[in-house]
C-alpha cells in the first residue's frame, strides 16, 4: 500500500491553479476575439492549451507528488500518439494532393 | 544435499497451476506501483481514454487537412446573437469556464475527503456534478442549435466540408458521455460518503480516484476547446 496516499495540501493551491486555468483559458479565448491569425495564432493556442493540460494532469491530478515509476507508465504511451499523427498528417496531405488532381 | 531432498520438500509449496495458479499469480505480492490498485487501475484506465480521444482527434485532423472543401469557421458557426451582435464562441466560453470551475471544486473536494471533512467532502462533490450536468445541458443546447436552426448532420452541413458535421458529433458526443457517466459516478461516491461509508475504514481515496477521472474529463475538454474550436 501507499505511504504518501494523503495527497494533503494547502486549498489555496488549488485555488490559485484554478485561478491560473481561468486566465490561460481567457487569453486563448481572446486569441479567437482579436481575430490573431496564422502562425502567431497556432503557436499561441498550443501554448495555452499545454499549460493548461500540464496544470491540470500536475496539480489538479496529482501527478507531481507521484513516484516515477507510476509518472513515466502513463506519460511515455501517448508518444507513440506522435508518432500516429505525423503519418496521419502526411497521409492527409497525400489524400489532399489527390483530390484536388482528380476529384476537383 | 540437494540430492537428498525429494522434489515436494526442496518446493513445500509449488504454484498451483490453471485457473488457481492465474489468480494467485496476479494476486500475489507484488507491485511495480506504489499506489493502491484502485488508483493504478483509474489511471491505466484513464490512459486507454487518452488513445481512444487522440485517435478521435487524429483522425479529425485527417479529414481536416485531406478535404479540398472549405472547413467551417468555428469562431462563427458558435457564435450566438446576443443583444443584436454575433458573439463569437461565447457559449462555448462559458463551457470551457464551468467545467474548469467543477474542476476546482472536485479538487477541494478531495482535499477534505483527507481531512476526513465528511460534509464538506460530499457537498462539494454534489457542487461539481451539478456543474457536470449544466455543462451537458449547454452541449444539449449546442447541439440542438446546429441541428435544429443550422441543419449539421454527421453526414454534411451547409457551411462547407461534410467532415466537420462527423467530426463534431463524434468528439463532442464521445466528451459528453464522459460528462454525464462522471456526474452519475460522483454522486454515487458524494452519497456513500455522506452515508458514511468511508467512516469505519477511513481510507477516502476513493474520492481522488473518481476525481482522477473527473479532471480528466476536464483535461481532455482543454484539447478539444483548442483544437476543434480555436484552430
Amino acid at each position: 500500500m501507499s505511504t504518501h496516499s494523503d495527497q494533503q495540501h494547502p486549498i489555496g493551491l488549488y485555488l490559485k491553479i484554478w485561478g491560473l486555468l481561468f486566465v490561460l483559458s481567457t487569453l486563448s479565448y481572446l486569441v479567437d476575439y482579436f481575430h490573431v491569425e496564422s502562425y502567431l495564432r497556432w503557436t499561441l493556442i498550443i501554448i495555452f492549451m499545454l499549460m493548461k493540460a500540464g496544470l491540470i494532469v500536475a496539480v489538479f491530478m496529482h501527478m507531481a507528488w507521484e513516484r516515477l515509476s507510476l509518472v513515466y507508465a502513463i506519460l511515455v504511451p501517448p508518444l507513440c500518439l506522435l508518432v500516429l499523427i505525423v503519418l496521419m498528417a502526411t497521409e492527409a496531405d497525400y489524400t489532399l494532393a489527390l483530390r484536388i488532381l482528380y476529384f476537383r | 544435499m540437494s540430492a537428498q531432498l525429494s522434489p515436494s520438500q526442496s518446493t513445500p509449496q509449488s504454484p498451483a497451476s490453471g485457473w488457481r495458479g492465474l489468480i494467485s499469480d496476479w494476486s500475489s505480492d507484488r507491485q511495480a506501483f506504489q499506489v493502491s490498485w484502485g488508483k493504478a487501475m483509474m489511471w491505466i484506465f484513464l490512459l486507454s481514454d487518452t488513445f481512444v480521444f487522440s485517435c478521435f482527434l487524429t483522425g479529425y485532423m485527417t479529414v481536416r487537412m485531406g478535404t479540398p472543401v472549405q472547413w467551417p469557421n468555428p469562431s462563427e458557426v458558435f457564435a450566438l446573437h446576443i443583444g443584436g451582435a454575433d458573439v463569437p464562441l461565447v457559449l462555448i466560453a462559458i463551457m470551457t469556464f464551468v467545467l474548469i470551475t467543477s474542476s476546482g471544486t472536485m479538487a477541494m473536494a478531495v482535499n477534505f475527503a483527507y481531512r476526513r471533512d465528511r460534509l464538506r467532502t460530499a457537498s462539494l462533490m454534489f457542487v461539481t456534478a451539478a456543474f457536470g450536468a449544466m455543462f451537458v445541458g449547454m452541449q444539449a443546447f449546442e447541439w440542438t442549435k446546429l441541428i435544429v436552426e443550422e441543419g449539421v448532420r454527421p453526414w454534411g452541413n451547409p457551411m462547407g466540408a461534410a467532415q466537420f458535421g462527423s467530426t463534431f458529433f463524434m468528439i463532442t458526443g464521445f466528451h459528453g458521455l464522459h460528462v454525464s457517466g462522471g456526474v452519475i459516478y460522483l454522486l454515487i461516491v458524494a452519497l456513500r460518503v455522506l452515508r458514511g461509508r468511508y467512516e469505519h475504514s477511513g481510507n477516502y481515496q476513493i474520492v481522488e480516484i473518481a476525481g482522477l477521472y473527473w479532471h480528466f474529463v476536464d483535461l481532455v475538454w482543454v484539447f478539444i476547446f483548442a483544437l476543434f474550436y480555436l484552430w
